[in-house]
């Protein structure tokens, strides 16, 4: 059977690791890590927040994605956001919010930071699956989890969970996905590379089971801290 | 209202029991991290500091132009603490960063020399980064440990036809000489402590750190907003370079 | 047909899905969709009769009118003191509700309650999440001193008291210390000898972190027999031993 570069069949995941409460300060905190991209998250809040950003009828998620400066194999992250980085910052909050109720905390703000403290590829979805793990610890209601992995195609093939080089590839195409994994819907969806009408189902066939593996990864992270 | 930890104090107590002169449990891991060329985290109690180092090729200074480059930076990320907010480096994490690179760069203990690659044209950068993950007290003693730890732990990349080859990494290391340690005492009414919690901290009337290479010491700073006196300084200075000792037998060398 | 997917205590996580059919009724930490009930948050399941809840394992301070809390000054004005109370916004303690005895206008409030001052309060009126009124005529609620403050997660706060009390008086009786508990998770601690104080800070800690365990008054209780036994031992042993050393002091002095 044909292999991928490093060896994993077409729709194996990068080895995963999660834990859940690993900052003792946040509300609540998660890291995980697949492969080599390691995510951190932290939750804070409910709480205050500048009176022009609050919304009266609903709390308000807030998210922060970052790379620290040594996180990447190549050259020092200069520190600060950037126009990726906000950009980031931005699909992880919509990735989350059709996960979580915030109706209990009207005017407040739920902070999510995200910090990439080493990175490979699918740093985005590494990050979200670590915020929605660090939300559940945090205790603010839920509708469901949220699970991320890249579905992509490397060489005509359908792949899940793309490594740095498939995902640097000229011809290969990245196509980062979230689920919310109890009704299969999808809160996150970008797309770089160029594919056909149809080879949309194929990625979403592959990136779907792929979110599954994650969340089972994610569920028992969750059981490890709270469970028997 | 005066806090507990003052009330604790009179009693020869502190808030968790330890002595003044007491660390909490102090850990150092080695490479915690892949892509940093070195990595170091330090736990002290709840307090965790992970220091990570990156390393390129660029031009010295004119003023020494065949010295490799040290540059020290540290962020307070929001994530460590419910108190640190979003932006630009504080001035909280200028003194931080500052703190710790001047008991390595006092030291003198990198050889800068053997960082030069060509004479006033390309030098080593040594670009060291810390970032607290949870900050419960003492970031500066968790800081310059890590730090150090990491200038350990680095190895540089493979350097070839004037590129940096990261996926490479030589079995060469950072050369170093010493292993600069800091110590931080706080002042508490005419108590005084080290390794304070983010509780004693608040309670601090003044503090000072200090950074010492065996007996010697190579960086002091002074914080908080209440004076020392002579006596109180010398006694500070003492516990600095014992303690010092203590937590430079967790690292390497 | 309905069918129950979960069991009694069990551990659950968000979005997991607790029963099929609309013989079961969702209750607190649930909600229904279509024909499931499903958790909204990590906690135990607590099924009585049709009903399904879930009691929290983790999350915020909700405020609940006649709520008892510890909270911490954090400003003061002409309208009275403004309390942290562990929700995302202040609570107001304005100068009607704030003492016994009428407070006239321009008097110093700082001589009631001062900046950084933890106080036991009761929260007597919410309305809309950033308007939380606070008052402190009743029993037990003042200013505490001599002391300390520490947070436990608030959903835990019936399980540090334990049934009828149960608990929090084995720790107080065997640490001799005083401890007041807040809805909002905020524990006053206060002992006379800190050794035995901090002995109960971390039986209280463990109990936070280990709620969901069975049979963890009886672990407490070990736990608390454990560090406090041996030096209790002691001193009973030191006291039998200075008191023969009166005795025989003063017989000789006979």
């Amino acid at each position: 059977m044909v292999k991928r570069i490093d060896g994993r069949k077409f729709d194996e995941l990068r080895k995963m690791e999660a834990k859940v409460g690993v900052i003792p300060n946040a509300a609540g905190s998660a890291m995980f890590k697949i492969g080599k991209t390691t995510a951190i998250a932290a939750v804070y809040g409910p709480r205050d927040f500048q009176a022009y950003l609050q919304n009266p009828e609903v709390g308000v998620l807030r998210c922060n994605y970052n790379m620290i400066s040594f996180s990447s194999g190549g050259e020092r992250v200069r520190p600060g956001p950037s126009r990726r980085s906000r950009e980031i910052s931005l699909v992880t909050e919509k990735a989350l919010l059709p996960a979580v109720d915030l109706s209990a905390f009207p005017n407040a703000v739920v902070d999510v930071y995200v910090e990439l403290i080493n990175t490979d590829a699918g740093t985005r979805c590494a990050g979200i699956s670590a915020a929605a793990m660090a939300l559940a610890d945090a205790g603010i209601p839920m509708r469901d989890l949220v699970s991320a992995v890249s579905a992509g195609k490397f060489k005509g093939d359908f792949i899940a969970d793309l490594n740095y080089e498939e995902d640097s590839a000229e011809e290969g195409v990245d196509f980062p996905i979230a689920m919310m994994p109890r009704t299969g819907a999808i809160t996150l969806m970008q797309m770089d590379g160029i594919v056909e009408k149809d080879d949309i189902k194929e990625f979403m066939k592959i990136g779907k089971k792929a979110c599954e593996k994650v969340y089972e990864v994610q569920k028992k992270a969750l059981r490890e801290k709270y469970g028997k | 209202m005066k806090s507990h930890v003052h009330t604790l104090a009179e009693k020869g107590f502190r808030l968790d029991n330890r002595k003044f002169d007491e660390y909490r449990p102090v850990k150092v891991e080695y490479s915690p991290l892949e892509n940093a060329e070195g990595s170091a985290r330090v736990t002290m109690g709840k307090t965790v500091v992970l220091a990570g180092v990156k390393m390129e090729v660029g031009t010295p200074f004119p003023d020494t132009p065949d010295d490799g480059v040290l540059m020290v930076n540290s962020e307070l990320l929001p994530l460590a603490n419910p108190d640190f907010e979003s932006g630009p480096p504080s001035i909280e994490a200028i003194e931080l960063s500052r703190v710790v690179d001047r008991g390595i760069r006092e030291s003198g203990t990198i050889d800068t020399k053997k960082l030069c690659i060509k004479k006033g044209e390309k030098v080593w950068m040594v670009l060291l980064d810390i970032y607290p993950m949870n900050d419960d007290g003492n970031l500066f003693d968790a800081a310059a440990l890590a730090g150090i730890a990491a200038l350990q732990d680095a190895k540089l990349p493979e350097y070839k036809d004037e590129k940096v080859d990261y996926t490479k990494k030589t079995s060469k290391g950072i050369p170093l000489s010493k292993v600069p340690v800091e110590c931080t005492v706080v002042k508490i009414d005419n108590h005084l402590f080290i390794d304070p919690s983010r509780e004693e901290e608040k309670a601090a009337d003044a503090r000072l750190t200090i950074a010492t290479i065996g007996k010697q010491l190579c960086a002091m700073q002074k914080g908080g907003d209440q004076a020392l006196t002579d006596k109180e300084i010398e006694e500070m200075v003492d516990l600095a370079v014992k303690k010092t000792e203590e937590l430079r037998k967790l690292l390497k060398k | 047909m309905s069918e129950l997917l979960v069991q009694e205590k069990e551990v659950v996580i968000p979005g997991q899905i607790l029963a099929k059919g609309m013989d079961f009724l969702p209750a607190h930490g649930t909600f229904r969709e279509e024909d499931n009930i499903i958790s909204s948050m990590v906690g135990l399941v607590n099924l009585n009769g049709r009903l399904i809840k879930i009691i929290p394992l983790t999350g915020p301070y909700i405020p609940r009118r006649d709520d008892v809390v510890i909270g911490k000054v954090v400003d003061i004005g002409p309208w009275g003191w403004r309390v942290d109370i562990r929700w995302a916004y202040q609570a107001m303690l304005s100068l009607k509700d704030a003492t016994q005895e009428f407070i006239e206008r321009g008097t110093d409030l700082t001589q009631f309650y001062n900046i950084g001052d933890i106080l036991m309060v009761r929260i007597v009126n919410v309305s809309g999440s950033k308007v939380i009124d606070l008052g402190m005529k009743g029993p037990g609620l003042r200013k505490l001193t001599e002391g300390r403050m520490i947070q436990i997660t608030p959903s835990k706060v019936p399980r540090l008291i334990g049934k009828q009390g149960s608990m929090i008086t084995m720790i107080k009786e065997k640490t001799e210390t005083r401890i007041l508990v807040g809805q909002n998770g905020n524990v006053w601690i206060s002992g006379l000898d800190p050794i035995k104080e901090k002995v109960a800070v971390d039986a209280i800690d463990i109990i936070d972190k280990e709620s969901q365990s069975e049979g963890l008054t009886d672990s407490i209780e070990k736990y608390l027999n454990d560090k406090l036994g041996i030096k209790k031992e002691k001193k009973v042993e030191e006291k039998k031993e200075e008191v023969k050393e009166e005795k025989e002091s003063k017989k000789k002095e006979k």
